[in-house]
């Protein structure tokens, strides 16, 4: 199967860790990977925003840089949500504007074929013990998009219980947003501080030491937030939790 | 241009660009949602009707028609209810062992003076199983949507089987729209103090349900 | 809409304030989460839920669709059984015609039960300005109205107030309206229930005349609905020998069978219950029961200028149920005042800025008060995707484009203060275009990342005042991808 691995803007920019996790735990599971260097970003931040009409250009070179692949690969909720959702809503607005079906075309091979990484596991791949070794004690939050955008489920909880070592621990009001929402986070700082604040307090509540999502930006949120409260925990993305091993544990 | 005309052109215009659609209206909408949640037998639909009842705080009694006066009067006395409100279609032999000062509800009465009456008794149109309700559609046994409401203890007698259905559709079904109907589940409640449930406001704070078996003096209801 | 809220700061402003409000939060906290949980497991109790919810969706979408023959249908049936029915392009017609009914009966006073609409066009206050006074009779209007203070939710208009506030209101203002508290009114909720219903019992025993709005409007009946629990609606609705009730034209469904889809839905929606304690319904006038005088006002108000936009008109499906509040992480924090309407929370960021426009200050910001969580979309019973109106509307305030106003197909400018958002966005897309112009930022910031302080200046401290910023890494992931390539040879 050609596997394209879609890593997004933030996480190419700002978390490689996460992008080489994905890299090691696919390769493990013996997919071979590539990843495109055309791809940039999937247009999120701009639609999400109001800027739809900046958001096409980027689609359609999604569109064209991940078309030829047979599986789609993002780990990020968000990013996935993108595309599988509103892509296809981006077509059928182009078209109730009076400029026909073209964008609907271009974008709709990529969207069925578009996976989150705990999807393309436990859907494509089959598998829930990806043979990981992780010794912590872990809380999980269920990102907005991944949970009630993609509808990932338990898959996500399904991986995380199959890891030799890992004690997994109930997120009191876990399906509550961490208050990011992209540029809502600076439009609206005190609100999304104050959700924040209170996702941290409720991780701490558990006495894990990690809070693991399955979304960087998320985690860029609620990580500069206990950084800043002085938290003991930290944010650990998922895919570096199934990545780590004990022969090559992750920190 | 009317005000009539100017919101009609407005809505005529909003619509203009959407494509006709004249799918019949029952065709338009699928309604795959249950008509009633489980199957029971009618002893269990009445029971779940007592369930519901009393989880919203009604008094729920059980009664066999003969017996159905002799309640009634317990009922009335352990409230010290002296003046009783009666609708004018209520079978009279409902409230004939009681001792009361039996009020009847005439045009001319004003709120002022119902407002000094201590219980009313009252028939009902159909009660809903699955939600706890007692539907009033102002019946000759039921009375003006008035009698039933300032008045702080409300007696009322359902027909079971008969007058009991499972569901909100089933009860729909049932009721005639023209008539004024009053869905009555439990006593006056109020969720406006920190969204919590408390009993008590301005309706009748005592709603005693009385579930009548076997008389067969009352027409039964249509199925 | 109202008055009381013109010159209203934007979201974000009154939002500071709110989340800084310790009392606020924790009454806010206390009570949605309570109803959350409820609502839940009230739902959970009906296994077609889901076929509930989208027959609810249909039946709006296709009223909707057809609302001219529906609002023709109604005005013939409600005359048909007795009733008068009024048309009002908008408010302030609204107001004059009720005004003008009201003076009419010769009285100087109404009795209301809640109503989101009279709300809206500020009917209170136009009553007012005629020497009419309006007594709000729902228990959490009532605190409201006495304590001189706005609406923050729309089934539980006094949700910021926790019983010991609502004590001292009592206490203090209730004998400037009629009967006092009773002496020694602690704040135990069913006091508080027993005092209203001992200073409303006058108001109501006396009245000539009730005010109301309508859940549901039945076409082919003519019949109304008002869906309650205190009895406060029965009073205004039964004892008045006038009834003026002004309704949205959205609340219309065709027929009389729809009624068991909603009434299904909207209790367990709203106050997690499996029948509210009393609904009310009635066709036009009946001898010698309730009022003898029936008026039906409908109400456009911004309504078809929501109905014409594509996208944003599922928002006339809302039964104002209020689940999507109760949900609602940002209006748990920032409080219903914030989005300085009547209607506030997920619904009222979409409804406020089609009904009165994206104009204001407070209109344009609304649509960005979401962090698109989408939990409000979850739980609503008619399905209104509300986070997809929300980036509608964003687009609207951003960029501009077509509108209708006042029935009036207008094109609107971007609004002021987005100029140097939209040149970022520009930027942004011309860098994302162009991989080589994306590679060539990441190794700058990966070279100078030493320098990069972890709090910002100037406008960046919108991030950096409650959070840190990530470290950047020492090179991006495409860099290392190259250089290994593939992760094959990785040296790290």
């Amino acid at each position: 199967m050609r596997v394209a691995l879609f890593l997004t803007c933030v996480n190419d920019t700002l978390y490689p860790d996460t992008g080489r996790a994905v890299v090691r735990l696919l390769t493990r599971l013996g997919v071979e990977v590539d990843f495109p260097q055309g791809q940039t970003c999937c247009g999120q931040a701009h639609y999400n925003t109001g800027y739809r009409h900046e958001a096409e250009p980027l689609a359609r070179r999604f569109a064209e840089v991940f078309g030829g692949y047979e599986a789609i690969v993002t780990p990020s909720g968000s990013c996935g949500a993108m595309v599988r959702e509103l892509y296809p809503r981006m077509g059928a607005r182009a078209r109730a504007e009076g400029r026909g079906n073209t964008l609907e075309r271009v974008l709709a091979p990529v969207v069925p074929k578009t996976y989150e990484l705990t999807e393309f596991l436990v859907d494509v791949l089959g598998v829930t013990d990806v043979g990981a070794y992780y010794p912590h004690r872990v809380t999980y939050h269920p990102t907005c998009h991944g949970l009630r955008g993609l509808g990932l489920g338990d898959r996500p909880r399904r991986l995380l219980e199959a890891v030799k070592g890992l004690e997994l621990v109930e997120l009191p009001g876990a399906e509550e947003c961490c208050g990011f929402g992209g540029t809502f986070a600076v439009k609206n700082p005190d609100v999304s501080a104050a959700m924040g604040a209170d996702k941290v307090r409720n991780a701490e509540s558990t006495g894990a030491g990690v809070l693991c999502a399955g979304d960087n930006s998320c985690l860029m949120h609620i990580g500069g937030t206990m950084s800043r409260l002085g938290s003991g925990m930290r944010p650990v993305h998922i895919a570096e939790i199934l990545a780590s091993t004990e022969e090559e544990p992750a920190v | 241009m009317s005000s009539r005309d100017r919101v009609l052109g407005r809505v005529r215009r909003a619509l203009a660009g959407v494509p006709e659609d004249d799918t019949p209206y029952e065709q338009a909408v699928v309604r795959d949602y249950l008509r009633r949640h489980g199957e029971r037998a009618d002893e269990d639909t009445v029971e779940l009707l007592a369930e519901n009842l009393v989880d919203y705080r009604a008094v729920v009694h059980r009664a066999d028609a003969r017996d159905l006066p002799l309640l009634i009067t317990r009922l009335l006395e352990a409230r010290g209810s002296g003046r009783v409100l009666l609708p004018p279609g209520l079978p009279p032999e409902w409230t004939s062992a009681a001792d009361a000062h039996w009020i009847q509800d005439r045009a001319v009465s004003t709120p002022d003076e119902l407002d000094r009456v201590d219980s009313v008794v009252t028939g009902c149109a159909v009660a809903i199983a699955e939600t706890g309700t007692i539907v009033l559609d102002g019946s000759p046994d039921q009375g003006r949507r008035r009698i039933t409401l300032i008045p702080d203890h409300h007696i009322c007698v359902v027909r079971v089987p008969d007058q009991v259905v499972s569901s909100v559709p089933e009860a729909l079904e049932r009721l005639d729209p023209t008539r004024p109907l009053t869905w009555i589940s439990g006593p006056s409640a109020t969720s406006d103090i920190e969204l919590d449930r408390v009993e008590g406001v301005h309706g009748p704070r005592t709603l005693e349900v009385v579930l009548v078996s076997g008389d067969p003096r009352t027409p039964k209801a249509q199925e | 809409m109202s008055a009381t809220f013109v010159g209203m700061p934007a979201f974000p402003v009154a939002a500071h304030e709110a989340v800084a409000d310790t009392t606020l939060r924790g009454n806010l906290r206390h009570a949605t989460h309570t109803i959350r949980a409820k609502r839940a497991a009230a739902v959970a109790e009906v296994s077609d839920w889901a076929q509930l919810r989208e027959a609810g969706r249909r039946i709006k979408d296709h009223t909707l669709r057809h609302l001219d023959r529906y609002l023709v249908q109604v005005e013939e049936a409600v005359t048909a059984a007795g009733g008068t029915v009024h048309w009002a392009a908008d408010a302030e017609e609204a107001n004059r015609i009720v005004t003008g009914l009201v003076k009419a009966t010769g009285e100087s006073e109404v009795v209301k039960v809640k109503s989101m609409a009279t709300q809206e066009i500020g009917l209170n206050e136009a009553l007012e300005a005629e020497g009419i006074r309006a007594y709000e009779t729902d228990l959490a209007e009532l605190i409201v109205q006495l304590g001189k203070d706005r609406p923050s939710h729309i089934l539980v208009p006094a949700i910021h107030r926790n019983r010991a506030e609502i004590r001292d209101i009592f206490r203090s203002e209730m004998s400037r309206w009629g009967r006092p508290a009773p002496e020694g009114l602690t704040d135990a909720p069913a006091e508080l229930a027993e005092a209203a219903r001992l200073h409303l019992r006058e108001k109501f025993l006396r009245a000539k005349v009730g005010i109301s709005g309508a859940n549901f409007v039945v076409a082919e009946t003519g019949t109304l609905v008002v869906v309650e629990s205190e009895g406060n609606g029965r009073m205004c609705l039964t004892l008045p020998e006038t009834l003026i009730s002004v309704v949205g034209i959205e609340k219309v469904v065709p027929t009389w069978r729809d009624l068991e889809v909603f009434l299904q839905t909207l209790p367990r929606s709203s106050t997690a219950e499996r029948m509210n304690p009393y609904t009310s319904m009635w066709t036009g006038t009946r001898d010698e029961d309730g009022p003898s005088a029936f008026h039906l006002v409908l109400l456009d108000n911004g309504r078809t200028d929501t109905l014409a936009d594509e996208v944003g008109r599922q928002a006339l499906r809302c039964i104002r149920c209020s689940a999507c509040l109760n949900v609602c992480p940002v209006y748990e924090r920032a409080g219903g005042h914030a989005y300085g309407s009547v209607y506030p929370g997920p619904i009222g960021a979409i409804l406020s800025p089609q009904l009165r426009g994206t104009a204001s200050e407070i209109d344009a910001s609304l649509p960005y008060a979401s962090s698109l969580c989408g939990a409000c979309y979850e739980v609503c019973p008619v399905a209104i995707d509300i986070p997809e109106v929300l980036v509608h509307l964003r687009e609207r305030v951003a960029q501009g484009g077509e509108a209708t106003r006042q029935g009036n197909k207008v094109v609107l400018k971007p609004a002021r203060g987005h100029a140097a958002e939209r040149a970022a966005m520009r930027a942004a897309r011309w860098a994302f275009s162009r991989p080589g112009v994306l590679r060539g930022g990441q190794r700058l910031a990966s070279l100078t990342r030493r320098l990069h302080p972890r709090t910002l200046p100037g406008p960046g401290r919108a991030w950096t005042g409650t959070r840190d910023l990530p470290p950047v890494p020492a090179e991006p992931f495409r860099d290392w991808w190259q250089r290994t390539p593939g992760g094959k040879e990785d040296a790290k």
